[in-house]
């Protein structure tokens, strides 16, 4: 790590950073968390799901691509921006199917995390029941659930950044955008391994390795106990 | 002073969050100290005898029995909670939600791979209550004053929530105690 060069504040406690760092990993480094879903370590930030939102110097920005400067005064855990980032989780479970009761990822699942750690019980807003997701389940050993996608894009970026083979790509507009696969039919045309990043940075359960479901049993799995984000306040000083 | 009564029912749900109710073991007798089931499955009551402090609905809405029921239990109750995933967002029936009813039903009843059915009639009976158009959750019904989620709920869970509300205190669950599976 290079040396701190720049100093700001997040929720009144001095932070420093070096140039070119974004918000939300200069807070990581003090042991602050900013919740998140579509950012993730090593992939390129790409500000689409707004969950990390937090206002700089009075303004909105999203933590994940806002670099952090002298001086700058971050708002993280107020009340205004929990009710905002309580409000997108909300929209998310009644604008997709998520049933977690069955859902292999449940336990592990980023979005079910956030979930748990803004105190969710139930969403505010009505459900959709979306009728036009469908499930291709075509690999041997890699599904897709489009009933669980939330349109983060980090299968696109890894795919097409760490894989080096743009499996991944958006179809579709607004309300009707959705993850598509490059290829002309399913995603056993693709030339996707059950071994690349793509698979594996998902935060919910919308892309699945195959055989593997249900290995760890309730109890030990990522957020049992600990709620997101609990590894991230660890490094507090 | 006469105790406070809980009401409970099981709607479109199968019955485990009750089980899970039952899985507080002996604290059960320490409940039926301080409380008197009214409308229930556990003593089988199948109407309402008065007002009750607590009605807690396992399931959410299929059909029209389940929306009265649902409507008689908020005229009763003084709170009303949700128990587990099927009363918050119709849980395993709502999978019915992104197929149209007359789809499943043609699919339960005539072609089914596993269907026999001669007559290729669709169960019509006034004594079958009629299925909703989808699974609706139990606030998208009526009011519903708390929810507990979970696929069942833990009994502790229950437990917490249920003294709580004894006591008039707030109920403050522990990270642990909520979760949706």
């Amino acid at each position: 790590m290079s040396e701190h060069t720049i100093t700001f504040e997040i929720d009144g406690v001095e932070v420093r950073a070096s140039h070119g760092q974004t918000v939300m990993v200069a807070a990581d480094v003090a042991g602050i968390y900013i919740p998140r879903l579509c950012a993730f370590d090593g992939l390129p930030p790409y500000g689409s799901c707004r969950v990390c939102t937090v206002k700089i110097n009075g303004r909105f920005q999203s933590a994940c691509t806002q670099p952090v400067a002298e001086g700058i005064i971050v708002e993280n855990e107020t009340e205004e921006l929990l009710e905002f980032r309580r409000n997108i989780i909300d929209m998310l479970f009644v604008e997709g199917n998520h049933f977690c009761m069955f859902c292999e990822k449940s336990g592990n699942c980023e979005l079910q995390a956030l979930a748990y750690r803004f105190g969710i019980a139930a969403p505010k807003y009505p459900y959709m029941f979306p009728a036009d997701r469908n499930v291709d389940a075509s690999h041997k050993d890699i599904f897709i659930d489009h009933n669980r996608c939330i349109l983060c894009a980090r299968c696109v970026r890894a795919s097409r950044d760490l894989d080096g083979k743009n499996v991944f790509q958006f179809v579709g507009r607004g309300p009707g955008k959705r993850i598509a696969v490059n290829a002309q039919a399913k995603l056993v045309d693709t030339n996707i391994d059950v071994s690349d990043k793509a698979v594996e940075v998902c935060p919910v359960g919308a892309i699945l390795k195959k055989h593997v479901g249900f290995t760890i049993p309730i109890g030990q799995r990522k957020y049992d106990h600990e709620p997101i984000g609990a590894d991230i306040e660890a490094n507090k000083q | 002073m006469a105790k406070p009564k809980i009401a409970t029912t099981s709607l479109a749900g199968c019955f485990g969050c009750h089980m899970s109710i039952l899985d507080i073991d002996e604290r059960i007798l320490q409940l039926v100290e301080l409380i008197d089931f009214d409308k229930s499955p556990i003593n089988d009551i199948k109407e309402f005898t008065g007002e009750c402090l607590v009605g807690i609905v396992e399931g959410g809405c299929a059909n029209e029995e389940n929306v009265r029921v649902l409507q008689d239990f908020r005229k009763h109750c003084k709170i009303l909670v949700s128990l587990g995933d099927c009363a918050i967002n119709g849980g395993l029936p709502a999978m019915r939600n992104t197929i149209s009813l007359k789809e499943c039903l043609d699919e339960a009843y005539l072609n089914g791979p596993s269907v026999h059915n001669p007559s290729g009639r669709i169960p019509n009976d006034p004594e079958i209550p009629l299925l909703l158009d989808k699974v609706y959750p139990c606030h998208e019904v009526v009011k519903v004053d708390y929810y507990l989620p979970g696929c069942p709920p833990t009994a502790d869970t229950i437990w917490q929530t249920l003294v709580a509300l004894l006591s008039d205190k707030p109920i403050d669950l522990p990270y642990e105690l909520v979760k949706y599976d």
